[in-house]
């Protein structure tokens, strides 16, 4: 039986298969040139570019390894390079119960963080204490770090893993860059004893 | 020529007499309780003893009966006969005003993160541990959790509604 070639002959109406490409930011265009705000440039590049550092401790991050693999694969998002050194990484996924006695870990990996840095919270455990609620553990890691998105599940699916994910770029990608400098900011951190 | 319940009970009573008391054997596990000044005395005869020879602590754990007056903390000793594979449980109760117990660590090393376990969820002071503070829990932690009368959720927890738990 011959092989359909439909593929190769027929043009192929994409319309319809949820593909979006991402747009051009807003800006004066001319002949040769084009010119944007500084910031919607570095947003765009920053949102597609996040190093995420995995802080997985139980079964989210089993899940977020599956995100992580090729059926799921995170590196569709622009997040190839998974990144093991706070140093390098803008974006803290906590994954997993965080005992009190991790907290502290936690809040030095995040201070360890460059500046942008965002954090997102994976799991009931990360977002709440989830079932735990109990002496020994953390409930909810916005207790010790300020947090971006909340990713609910128990485990949550990595298809919602990816859509916090995507909640995340959305954040970087309309940041202000005035943001970090702001007096809401600094006083957020300072809720949070840092700095 | 294997140690048996009657060998090893004949053999305390012979040495302790009266003090060894609620002599029992759930599932075959014979089970005494010890006077607390009497504790480390009965851990070196069983150990020491050549035919005993029970020279492997198993487990060193609390209890605690908030209705038992004057005895709340229990410490429950798991002794092992590595040769004859036999096994011994004593249990020791204090009050908890002033829950001091000699230390086992004299005699058994592995008795020293077990009994910082101890006093870690139940507040039992090991009198002469080396380095008797909290193993497992944060530093910071004022209370001793296992207690009956502290509750088992986190009460730092504010987002929890007890309505929608029926309570």
């Amino acid at each position: 039986m011959a092989r359909p070639v439909r593929f190769n002959i027929k043009e192929k109406d994409t319309s319809n298969w949820g593909i979006n490409m991402v747009e051009a930011p807003e800006g004066f265009t001319g002949e040769g040139f084009f010119s944007t705000s500084l910031d919607r440039v570095v947003g765009l590049a920053r949102s597609k570019s996040l190093w995420p550092l995995p802080f997985a401790t139980s079964c989210c991050g089993i899940e977020f390894m599956a995100t992580m693999g090729s059926h799921y694969d995170l590196a569709r998002f622009g997040s190839e390079r998974v990144g093991f050194s706070p140093r390098q990484c803008d974006l803290l996924m906590v994954m997993g119960t965080i005992a009190k006695k991790m907290g502290p870990v936690v809040k030095q990996v995040y201070l360890q963080m460059a500046e942008p840095r965002w954090v997102m919270a994976v799991g009931a455990c990360a977002s709440s204490g989830g079932i735990f609620d109990t002496y020994s553990v953390l409930q909810g890691i916005d207790q010790v770090v300020p947090v971006d998105v909340y990713v609910p599940g128990c485990p949550p699916r990595p298809e919602a893993i990816l859509d916090g994910f995507m909640k995340i770029q959305d954040l970087v990608h309309h940041e202000s860059l005035r943001r970090r400098n702001g007096e809401k900011y600094k006083a957020l951190l300072e809720s949070y004893g840092i700095q | 020529m294997s140690l048996s319940n009657d060998t090893i009970q004949s053999k305390l009573t012979e040495k302790f007499g009266d003090v060894l008391t609620h002599w029992e054997e759930p599932y075959g596990l014979l089970t005494f309780t010890a006077p607390k000044e009497f504790n480390l005395k009965v851990l070196n005869f069983l150990y020491d003893d050549e035919e005993l020879g029970f020279r492997f602590l198993t487990d060193l754990t609390g209890v605690h009966y908030p209705d038992r007056k004057g005895e709340e903390l229990c410490v429950v000793y798991h002794l092992h006969n590595l040769i004859s594979n036999v096994r011994v449980r004593m249990k020791v109760y204090t009050n908890i005003e002033q829950p001091d117990i000699y230390t086992a660590t004299g005699l058994f090393s592995g008795a020293n993160w077990m009994e910082r376990e101890t006093y870690d969820f139940y507040g039992v002071n090991f009198l002469g541990h080396p380095n008797l503070k909290r193993v497992l829990n944060v530093d910071e932690m004022d209370y001793f959790p296992m207690r009956k009368e502290f509750p088992l959720e986190d009460q730092t927890r504010i987002d929890k509604d007890d309505e929608m738990f029926g309570r």
